[in-house]
């Protein structure tokens, strides 16, 4: 798994790209804190995810929750089909704040 | 009674306790339920049940050992259409109980690998080796071709 960074003025962009799997979804979460800890929103593109399973799942879900605490603004942005099917499995996909563009998550507020 | 003819087995992987692995076995799942005739969506959520399955036996059974080994079977029957996934390892027996599908309205991380199990297979049975070390895990899942 590849992870892309990128900063905007108002938040971070965090890109996984590959297998979010249980040999990789602790450097996800390691990633999504940090943003989190540094007081930044944040909006987690999961378009290139070819895979996604409970550990890499388990990261977004304590990002949110971290997120939420802190209020900040937390989004899912191009989920790919393959982790929108484990997304839908959890029922996590009626939870989760998901964006079909960055501009639709720039213009929401928290 | 009509006896059901036995199953056939299609493949036994023995593979190091290690999350490294688990990408080869999505790989041989997913062959495996094409083969059979598994359409895309199904063999897909297949991958993610077994995957899942060898997760709960490399943190929850190993505790993250890397020289424990688990052996993977997967047997076929065509008569039922069924395939049938089997896990097994060498750890310490698990506490049975502990391993249940969760409330998904409680939403915290973690938890999820046995309700995913739960909601993709038709069955799934787990319990301890007779010789006092181990554990098994067996699934299956009927498949409408």
């Amino acid at each position: 798994m590849k992870i892309n960074i990128q900063q905007d003025d108002n938040y971070t962009t965090i890109g996984l790209d590959g297998d979010v799997d249980l040999s990789s979804s602790s450097d996800a979460r390691k990633n999504i804190i940090e943003v989190l800890k540094e007081n930044k929103n944040i909006l987690i593109d999961l378009s290139l995810v070819s895979y996604i399973d409970s550990s890499g799942v388990a990261s977004l879900v304590e990002g949110y929750q971290i997120a939420k605490k802190q209020s900040l603004k937390f989004g899912l942005f191009g989920v790919s089909d393959a982790a929108m099917s484990v997304l839908k499995l959890a029922r996590l996909d009626q939870v989760f704040p998901i964006y079909n563009s960055k501009d639709e998550y720039e213009k929401e507020d928290v | 009674m009509t006896e059901l003819p036995p199953l056939e087995k299609l493949f036994e992987i023995h593979f190091q306790a290690i999350p490294e692995r688990l990408s080869l076995i999505r790989v041989l799942v997913k062959e495996v339920a094409e083969g059979f005739g598994c359409d895309k969506e199904l063999s897909d959520k297949l991958v993610i049940a077994v995957n899942e399955a060898c997760m709960n036996v490399i943190q929850h059974a190993y505790k993250f050992d890397s020289s424990g080994k688990i052996v993977f079977k997967i047997h076929k029957q065509d008569q039922t259409s069924t395939l049938f996934f089997e896990l097994v390892d060498n750890a310490e027996p698990i506490d049975l109980d502990s391993v249940k599908p969760r409330d998904l309205d409680d939403i915290r991380p973690g938890g999820l690998g046995t309700h995913f199990i739960h909601e993709i297979m038709d069955g799934y049975d787990m319990g301890h080796l007779d010789n006092g070390k181990g554990n098994y895990l067996k699934m299956e899942k009927t498949v409408v071709r």
